[in-house]
């Protein structure tokens, strides 16, 4: 058995899709243990209890301006309280950055952005890409409380239920010592490639960054997907750097991922092979891209991508 | 003021990595400095420019096997770092990240370093774990993901990149690790002169034992088993026909059979 800590991350007040996977496999995981969920700042975690925590700790504070060290005194804080023998986390920016401290503090050990968990012999085993997912590794902690991020999309979201959680307050130290100069909205509003459903991917064969924005983007638009790129097309300037999918950009785990002209290089399909169905789309039928796609059509995107858009927008 | 590095000896990436036992088969494999890292030591290069003679010196450090000097030579004392600090021996050696971090953080401690950069993630174990780590050892403040970065040598100014595209522009205090993503800077070649030249600076080399460390501090408390290859896909289907029915047939096939749309 296992007692389970979930940091239940928000935006803003809105719980991440991610808190509620974690909440649904904390519950599988638990055996006789207890799930607990810990909300910083100003989110409101009464509703969590409907989806398995049976406690959910709110450490009041401004957390508004992320600092690791903040974070991770709120977090040591909700774990001595909650006498978790295991945290969960998403492998969000936030996550990734606070909670090894967390685990440094505690002694203890650590499995990052795991695809998998699982309870063995009374603990909780990890299991995860390594080598930008050429490799998966179990991940094994001797030490107590385990801590874990696991990549978004990993397990699907539970149902809400009729269980309800009590709400504790924890206090501690909350004081920042970072301060905000300015903050850069996105400049697209597309849900984040590292969380997105669905990505539809454009590579050197767009040709130019007019034919990326003319080909790609609509039809990530008709699929509500968010766009990605190769490293090839990001070198050549058709879209941003925030947009690479690859080892040396985004690590991806979507539904659906459509490559778009994309050869399949080692470099990209280490950041995009744990997606559910991949469709690929090139004029080369011997790109390595169709040895890992799910559906394969050799042809040109030029004309493949035009008429996919509106055959989705016609469905819809 | 003193400067650090933190450098991983990696895979290159383009390599075939194949599972072999509970590790990869490492015959064929060319070891480099992983990506990060080297946007990590740039970083370093051009802060020790910008601040002058206030700059004492620029310290690469790294755990591993003796071999990693050839790497920290070539891609740290090449490019204009003064001197490479490598703790070696079996404790380092196998120790998991926490241990790496402790190791890392007391010969930083050590040196009187104030100003460490990091690569974001290293190329083979993918964990994000070891600067937030350092960070917490020495007690100090760290920011991750950094694209851009100034220092008046005690206040620093970075804008990091969050999820979702956001930037964020941040100050805090020396001392600081900071870890570098891709965007900072384009890392320097090394020239020849300075190749030669880095042949001739300083490395020291240390066990964990001499910086202090106990078998308990390094024992791992993390270990990888069960390794394999990906997990194989189902083999995947070429769709039939002209451009028009192979387009119908996959849209009904992401709705039908896959159910994704």
């Amino acid at each position: 058995m296992s007692n389970i800590l979930v940091w239940a991350e928000h935006d803003s007040g809105v719980f991440k899709k991610t808190a509620f996977e974690l909440l649904g496999k904390a519950a599988e995981l638990r055996g006789d243990g207890e799930v607990t969920a810990v909300v910083l700042g100003d989110a409101s975690g009464d509703s969590l209890g409907a989806y398995g925590a049976s406690r959910v700790f709110q450490v009041a504070g401004d957390f508004s301006l992320f600092s690791g060290k903040q974070t991770a005194d709120a977090l040591h804080a909700a774990i001595e309280a909650s006498g978790a023998t295991v945290v969960l986390a998403s492998s969000s920016y936030q996550a990734k950055d606070a909670m090894p401290r967390v685990a440094a503090r505690m002694n203890s050990g650590m499995g990052s952005e795991c695809t998998d968990l699982r309870a063995e012999g009374g603990q909780v085993v990890g299991r995860r890409p390594a080598y930008a997912g050429k490799v998966f590794t179990d991940v094994n902690i001797q030490s107590s409380p385990a801590f874990f991020t696991v990549r978004p999309n990993s397990f699907r979201q539970p149902a809400a239920g009729a269980g309800s959680a009590d709400v504790v307050s924890v206090s501690c130290d909350t004081r920042n010592e970072l301060t905000l100069v300015e903050r850069k909205a996105p400049q697209s509003q597309d849900v984040d490639l590292t969380e997105a459903e669905r990505i539809v991917s454009g590579g050197r064969s767009l040709k130019s960054r007019d034919a990326f924005d003319e080909v790609i983007r609509p039809l990530a638009a008709a699929l509500g997907a968010t766009v990605g790129a190769s490293r090839a097309a990001v070198d050549a300037d058709f879209a941003g750097h925030s947009e690479q999918v690859g080892q040396t950009g985004k690590v991806v785990n979507p539904s659906l991922y459509i490559a778009c002209g994309i050869s399949g290089a080692i470099q990209h399909l280490a950041g995009m092979r744990t997606s559910k169905v991949i469709v690929a789309i090139n004029k080369d039928p011997e790109a390595p891209i169709f040895e890992h796609s799910t559906y394969g059509l050799v042809a040109d995107l030029f004309e493949v991508c035009p008429k996919l858009t509106e055959e989705l927008k016609a469905m819809q | 003021m003193k400067i650090g590095i933190c450098a991983k000896v990696t895979p290159d990436t383009d390599s075939r990595i194949k599972v072999q036992g509970d590790g990869i088969d490492t015959a064929g494999i060319k070891w480099v400095v992983s990506p990060y890292d080297l946007f990590a030591v740039e970083e370093a290069i051009q802060t020790k420019e910008a601040l002058g003679g206030t700059v004492e010196e620029i310290i690469g450090y790294s755990v591993g096997p003796q071999s990693v000097v050839t790497q920290l030579r070539q891609s740290c004392l090449a490019l204009g770092a003064d001197k490479a600090v490598v703790v070696h021996g079996d404790a380092a050696e196998n120790t998991d990240a926490l241990g790496v971090a402790r190791c890392l953080a007391k010969a930083i401690e050590r040196d009187g370093v104030d100003l460490v950069f990091c690569g974001k993630v290293a190329a083979d174990d993918d964990n994000t774990q070891v600067p937030s780590m350092v960070a917490e050892v020495l007690g100090w403040s760290l920011i991750s993901r950094i694209v851009s970065f100034e220092t008046d040598g005690e206040t620093v100014t970075a804008t990091r990149s969050l999820d979702g595209g956001i930037q964020e522009v941040v100050t805090g205090k020396l001392p600081m690790v900071l870890t570098a993503d891709r965007g900072l800077n384009t890392p320097r070649y090394a020239k020849l002169p300075a190749i030669m030249k880095a042949k001739r600076k300083p490395v020291d080399n240390l066990t964990a034992e001499d910086l202090g460390l106990s078998s308990d501090d390094l024992a791992p408390r993390v270990t990888a088993t069960s390794w394999s290859p990906p997990p194989a896909r189902p083999s995947g289907r070429i769709l039939e026909g002209d451009v028009d029915s192979q387009v119908r047939e996959l849209a009904r096939l992401l709705r039908e059979e896959a159910k994704v749309i």
